[in-house]
């Protein structure tokens, strides 16, 4: 065997990352407080999901696309907030119709900015969603995250203490929420497709602490003695390259989305890469050192000698 | 751990060998695909936004049903409280419920007494569910009220509806060649996908083929008094004003409750008037259709009879004889184009209630192309680009790890093949980002064998507790993801639950190649080794 690769991640590192503690939960204070101040102030860039109205993807047959002669032709059309915004190679552009009082004039403003447009542009999709169904689609959004957030602390529970279980989710909300303030200061819209990525986050960003939490567990059992402070940093430190080395993979799968992927995928593939981001920050510098505030009852998690081996829940 | 017996062995050739043989079909061109063997047809199907569609989705009026319901509750009181000869004060309809004035209490329990055979039990007696469809009580010393009850209404909803899914699948597909996928979503929407849709022109005929109604009615007119009169005066007990469009009175003043109903025709289809050569629908009714039409204008010759077509008398005509072969015609300002349209949506039955388009989503086939084309060069991006990253980081081991990757994308497909799911957009990105998870198991393993090499064991059994221990943190780590991928599934919308589909079935495969494909890799690497010194492989 003559490759077996670069082991390039530093092993043996003693970062004293508890004690630096107040450093980090303070700088994740600040980050929540940005985006809760943010949220309040100038809220989430709705999509048509869950703001209602029209969505026009349109892109020219041949040549470069006149946003601004486009803006003029449908300003003159009368329906109130319309927005064009050119995307892709300068040929394709989308357009946002706000919600209409009615179904029946939603579908009919659609109908006057298509025929506006006329021939020289293919409409390559359309969306449309009335009031009714943009404020349910918004409400099960909501609820699924929290639901999603609600199944993750029942699990990690069941599987170790509830202090591990709390500053998990504790963790976990704080990325969730973070990248949701990311989508109010960048101003990306924020639709289905977003949630989509928030679950997904909330499920990966937990992942990663979870191989943290295992590596506590099985520190406890080994150093019975172990001040709880150095425990933590030992066990971080000692999982710190697989936790930065498995984001990376997944960071550079969800990169080539990013990059490679249509439009309609970029702000699912934004949310993902800068969730796996914050979620690899919050498992190593902030679901940890929460877990010392919380105190974990070392008798509970040493179970009998014979249970431990049965379950063999080392890794 | 590394014992890899040879039956597991033989169990993963032969999974990750079904798995090229179903995902291959996808892959072939349609007449190959065809002429493969029965049992080997299994295909993902693609979603609209790749394949370019239509998807509407519709809201039925529940309201109209229980508007209807109480109409004609309001005439059945009536005719019962004649028959039964108890003289009221007043009947009328308040807040979706008909309320009946007496004279007095005692009149009040007789015309209880009339009434009470109305409602009907409905639901399943052997699971306790069952009630009356009707809530008949007083209200008052001299008021009775009779209302629908919330069962019951569901359950008309839940008739109408699937009655409407039919109707919708006759006007949209009368041949069953278009693929129209028609079906009900939560408590009142129907949600209608059609591929191939794009144009304005082609929305429109979907939109007015959903719109409409077509809910015919036959209604016998006031014998004597105008519509005119009635507005001056009072519209008589047992009529309404209906609003016209054929030539005579903007109003008709005609009985409420329909004599005859759509759901009674046999046919519908478009003709010529013989005399005037005007455009008109010849219909015929069905057999009890026919035999009420033959007694009803047999009993009323010479008076007029309103035919309404969702809430408008089209046309008036006067019986002129009695008409027992129980078909006619209909005429009513028609142009050629109303009545081959009219007479296609009568054919295919009348929509039980008005349906509202809430949502509506439209693809264009060139964008769907694109988006494929584009999907795959992402994966393909992302497993070159993890594999580089894979192999730079542990050699020959990472060679495994991506081996196990790649098998782990053509599970996924075949198992979306094997359950006949829809691929979409999201679907792609959910593979894609698996692509990641899936390494992400290698990584924990590799790294623990890391761990356990610099603490001194030897290579033999530093790969042994790698794959040993991790077991469990890769459980529980891809378990939580798993929990997320769940519930995307109960948020229902399509573009999450392409997303849904594909990451819980990558999440299933990721773990299966880690613990088998590359396990068995790495076993097989040990045992091509000097027993005796096996080197250290990462």
């Amino acid at each position: 065997m003559k490759f077996k690769g670069f082991d390039f991640f530093p092993h043996n590192t003693r970062w004293k990352i508890i004690s630096w503690r107040y450093v980090f939960i303070g700088l994740s204070w600040a980050l929540a407080l940005a985006a809760a101040g943010l949220l309040y102030s100038r809220g989430l860039n709705y999509g048509v999901d869950f703001k209602g109205g029209t969505l026009i993807e349109v892109q020219t047959a041949s040549g470069d696309l006149n946003i601004g002669q486009v803006r003029d032709k449908l300003g003159k059309l009368g329906l109130g907030d319309v927005q064009v915004q050119g995307i892709g190679k300068g040929n394709e552009a989308l357009i946002r119709i706000g919600q209409q009082p009615d179904e029946k004039a939603q579908a009919a403003a659609a109908a006057k900015v298509k025929a506006a447009l006329g021939d020289g542009v293919v409409i390559r999709r359309t969306e449309s969603v009335g009031p009714t169904v943009s404020s349910e689609l918004k409400r099960t959004g909501i609820y699924s995250v929290l639901a999603a957030i609600g199944g993750i602390l029942v699990y990690v529970w069941f599987r170790f203490e509830w202090q591990f279980a709390v500053a998990g989710v504790l963790a976990l909300v704080h990325d969730v929420f973070i990248t949701t303030g990311m989508f109010s200061l960048l101003w990306y819209e924020f639709d289905l497709a977003t949630v989509a990525a928030l679950l997904t986050l909330a499920g990966y960003s937990i992942n990663d602490t979870v191989v943290v939490f295992d590596r506590i567990r099985e520190n406890m059992r080994k150093y019975k003695k172990m001040d709880l402070e150095q425990l933590l940093d030992l066990s971080i430190n000692e999982t710190l390259s697989r936790t930065v080395l498995t984001s990376s993979v997944t960071a550079v799968s969800v990169l080539a989305l990013y990059l490679f992927g249509t439009e309609a995928i970029h702000g699912f593939s934004f949310a993902m890469l800068f969730g796996i981001l914050i979620g690899t920050y919050s498992s190593i510098f902030v679901a940890a050192p929460l877990l010392l505030y919380f105190g974990v009852n070392r008798d509970t998690v040493q179970p009998s000698k014979d249970k431990a081996t049965a379950k063999s829940v080392k890794a | 751990m590394l014992q890899f017996t040879r039956w597991k062995t033989i169990a993963t050739l032969v999974v990750c060998l079904l798995g090229v043989l179903l995902t291959w079909p996808n892959f072939l061109s349609k007449e190959r695909f065809e002429r493969l063997p029965a049992f080997a047809q299994h295909k993902f199907g693609l979603g609209l936004d790749l394949r370019g569609g239509a998807h509407l989705l519709t809201t039925m009026d529940l309201d109209e049903l229980r508007k209807d319901w109480v109409t004609n509750l309001q005439a059945e009181v009536r005719n019962k409280l004649r028959e039964a000869k108890v003289p009221f004060t007043g009947l009328g309809v308040q807040a979706g419920a008909v309320i009946v004035n007496f004279a007095s209490p005692e009149l009040l329990d007789s015309g209880l007494k009339a009434v009470k055979s109305m409602a009907q039990t409905i639901g399943n007696g052997v699971t306790g569910n069952s009630g009356l469809d009707l809530d008949i009580k007083p209200a008052g010393p001299n008021q009775l009220t009779l209302s629908p009850t919330e069962p019951a209404l569901n359950e008309r909803a839940t008739t109408a509806i699937g009655a409407a899914i039919e109707v919708i699948r006759k006007r949209l597909d009368p041949d069953g060649t278009k693929e129209v996928a028609v079906q009900r979503q939560g408590r009142d929407r129907i949600l209608v996908q059609q591929p191939g849709i794009e144009t304005e022109q082609e929305l429109t005929v979907i939109r007015d083929k959903l719109r409409q109604a077509a809910k015919m009615t036959f209604h016998l007119v006031h014998p004597t008094m105008t519509s005119e009169e009635a507005k001056q005066t009072k519209v008589p007990a047992g009529y309404s004003l209906f609003p016209a469009t054929d030539r005579g009175p903007a109003e008709e003043l005609i009985e409420t409750r329909p004599v005859l109903t759509g759901e009674q025709l046999k046919s519908a289809s478009p003709a010529f008037d013989q005399r005037t050569n005007d455009p008109v629908i010849a219909f015929t009714f069905n057999s009890a259709g026919a035999r009420i039409f033959g007694k009803i204008s047999s009993e009323n010759i010479g008076r007029r009879f309103a035919i309404v077509l969702d809430g408008k008398v089209i046309s008036a005509p006067v019986f002129r004889s009695a008409i027992l072969g129980g078909s006619g015609e209909i005429s009513g300002n028609f142009t050629v184009q109303d009545v081959q349209q009219l007479s296609t949506l009568l054919q295919s039955g009348s929509l039980p209630a008005k349906l509202t388009i809430v949502e509506e989503r439209v693809v264009g086939a060139s964008l769907g192309q694109d988006s494929i084309e584009q999907g795959k060069r992402a994966g393909l991006i992302g497993l070159v680009g993890v594999a580089a990253f894979m192999i730079f980081a542990y050699g020959l081991f990472g060679v495994f790890a991506v081996v196990g990757a790649a098998l782990h994308v053509v599970l996924v497909l075949a198992l979306m093949s094997l359950l006949g799911s829809t691929m979409t957009l999201p679907g792609i990105a959910g593979v894609v980002l698996t692509i990641g998870m899936a390494v992400d198991a290698n990584v924990l393993i590799y790294e623990r064998i890391r761990e356990e090499l610099r603490n001194g064991k030897t290579p033999l059994s530093a790969i042994d507790a790698g794959f040993s221990r991790a077991y469990a943190t890769i459980i529980d780590s891809q378990l939580t993801t798993f929990i997320a991928g769940l519930l995307m599934f109960a948020l229902g919308s399509g573009p999450i639950k392409g997303f849904a589909v594909t990451l819980t079935l990558g999440i299933i495969t990721t773990v299966f190649t880690a613990f088998t494909v590359t396990r068995m890799l790495a076993s097989w690497w040990v045992q091509a080794q000097d027993r005796k010194m096996v080197p250290a492989p990462l």
